[in-house]
């Protein structure tokens, strides 16, 4: 595609090559009619062997997707939200104190964030969750507060704070120095001028980023389902599983897949929204 | 103890960073209503001064003495000794995320515990006062630099203090806005206020200045009244300053 070959010699006098050959124009003409061609190829194959009344039978379903309302929104879509607005907000919590500990003058405090974070930002998801469920093994006699919720949120808060806190102390670095010093000349504690001068604009600053966080906490609450919860407590995937289990048949998937799709695509705009417009300072 | 007849009394003051000594033992003092101006080329350690005098900066050694109170004291409540103290700087540094008229409400309601409608109606006196009160709602990127300036002078202001700092604050501004917040600065000295300004606006500190202080290197040269300092220097150091500062392009190489 590109014009590698096209054999240039200098002209007379060294002036404008002279071209020999076919113009870059052309190249391109071909270049882009040959894709054309591979892709009409493509579907032409993809239509002709595949079974669309199979396929519309196993994954568009009417009546099985039928059979996944009301449910879908007012029990898996609201859990998925509880779990993932909740494991949200106490991972920007702990991750806003992991990012104060990592920054802090005390030595030891710094450790134990950096270590906090090391490990929690290196362990898959799926892992923690895991752990959470074997928990009670580990500590006889202990439980998660808030039963199946609780323990959802916990999985989802470890998941994320360990991000948080990286991406909080990069707001937190990226307010400047000033701004610490204009707070302590005015006679602000440095709690004072953090709370009200430094964090505040350091939380404007990670929006963009803690937006694209959010989305992919949603899409790790899909974990909770290796928690064994059920009934109420279930949210997009498992019940998306459930169901295609019920009526042996995969329609549920992808209901459920278009549901987290109407989430995560408008909040994903979003922050490019927010960043573009951040970009353009302030 | 030190006698209360100093606004500020800085004895053999020595700041290092590492291995470089910025500053190497400076003695003055600033009296209640006096305006000192400090000149001096650049990195001659005027920020790093000022900022000893607020502890922005941890001096090495030697005493920093305000209203009678030792700020370089281990003990001291510095949070309460800085409320005394004003400062402007170069870059302005308001807050980005509040209005004109919360930048100067802040602190009061934070430090002070002023109520609200005491701080607002503070608040609004000194922006009147910086002639800015029509920007009260305006967000610090609205404004231009030399409005952004005077409010944070205003900010200073309504914390009542005892002594204002100013670091050069007319050095960011374009040239055509540097006359505005001069012309607050004088106000303000007319009206005995304390100042400690460090500045590369000689006229200034020649019309408005009790005293001019000139550093170089990280000691105090001449210290006098102003007319003497810039217009009848003794030293060498400060004759060739004030003639690249006054007369920049006959600047011998
Ligand atoms: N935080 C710091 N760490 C290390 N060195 C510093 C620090 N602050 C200042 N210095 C150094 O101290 C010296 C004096 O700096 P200072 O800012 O006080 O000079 P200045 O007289 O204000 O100069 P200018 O006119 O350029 O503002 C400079 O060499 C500077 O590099
Ligand atoms: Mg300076």
């Amino acid at each position: 595609m590109t014009d590698q070959s096209t054999k240039t010699e200098p002209g007379p006098d060294g002036g404008v090559p002279v071209r020999t050959g076919l113009s870059p124009r052309k190249k391109q003409q071909i270049s882009r009619a040959v894709q054309y061609v591979v892709l009409v190829a493509a579907v032409v194959f993809l239509l002709m062997r595949i079974e669309w009344g199979k396929l519309a039978e196993n994954f568009a379903k009417p009546e099985v997707a039928a059979e996944t309302l009301p449910d879908l929104f007012t029990v898996a879509l609201k859990n998925t939200i509880i779990y993932s607005v909740g494991g949200f907000f106490f991972a920007f919590l702990l991750g806003l104190l992991f990012a104060l500990m990592r920054m802090s003058s005390v030595r030891p405090y710094r450790w134990i964030a950096i270590a906090y974070i090391e490990i929690f930002r290196g362990l898959p998801a799926l892992l923690i969750f895991l752990l959470i469920l074997f928990l009670p093994l580990a500590l006889p006699g202990f439980e998660v507060p808030g039963g199946t919720y609780g323990q959802g949120i916990l999985g989802l808060t470890i998941v994320g704070s360990a991000y948080m806190a990286e991406t909080l102390r990069a707001g937190l670095q990226a307010v400047p120095k000033g701004q610490m010093e204009a707070a302590r000349s005015l006679g602000m504690s440095h709690a004072r001028a953090m709370t009200t001068i430094v964090i505040p604009q350091a939380v404007r600053i990670v929006i963009p980023p803690t937006t694209n966080q959010f989305v992919s906490l949603l899409k790790d609450s899909s974990l909770v389902l290796f928690l064994g919860v059920s009934g109420e407590y279930v949210e997009l995937t498992k019940f998306g599983n459930d169901m295609a289990s019920t009526f042996a048949n995969a329609t549920p998937i992808l209901v459920v897949g278009v549901t987290y799709l109407l989430v995560t695509i408008p909040l994903g705009y979003l922050a490019s929204r927010l960043e573009k417009r951040q970009a353009r300072g302030r | 103890m030190t006698p209360v007849n100093h606004a500020v009394e800085i004895r053999d003051l020595h700041k290092h960073f590492g291995k470089l000594e910025v500053l190497k033992g400076i003695d003055f003092a600033v009296d209640p209503g006096q305006v000192v101006c400090v000149i001096g080329p650049s990195g001659s350690g005027k920020s790093t001064l000022l900022r000893c005098v607020n502890l922005l900066e941890q001096p090495t050694s030697g005493r920093v003495v305000l209203e009678g109170v030792e700020l370089t004291d281990r003990d001291v409540d510095i949070d309460a000794a800085r409320r005394r103290v004003g400062m402007v700087f170069q870059q302005f540094n308001l807050f980005p995320h509040m209005t004109a008229l919360q930048n100067v409400m802040v602190a009061q309601r934070r430090v002070l515990k002023r109520g609200r409608a005491e701080a607002e109606k503070i608040a609004r006196e000194n922006l009147e006062k910086v002639g800015i009160a029509d920007k009260c709602d305006a967000y610090p990127l609205q404004l231009s630099g030399g409005q952004q300036q005077r409010v944070a002078i205003a900010r200073a202001l309504a914390m009542n203090p005892a002594l204002m700092l100013f670091d050069e604050p007319t050095s960011a501004l374009d040239p055509e806005l540097v006359g505005d917040v001069l012309t607050v600065m004088r106000k303000l000295a007319e009206e005995g206020m304390t100042m400690l300004v460090v500045t590369h606006e000689m006229a200034f500190a020649r019309d408005v200045a009790d005293r001019v202080v000139f550093m170089d290197g990280g000691v105090i040269v001449e210290d006098g009244p102003a007319a003497q300092v810039i217009g009848e220097p003794q030293h060498e150091r400060t004759k060739s300053f004030l003639r690249r500062v006054l007369d920049p392009t006959h600047t011998d190489v």
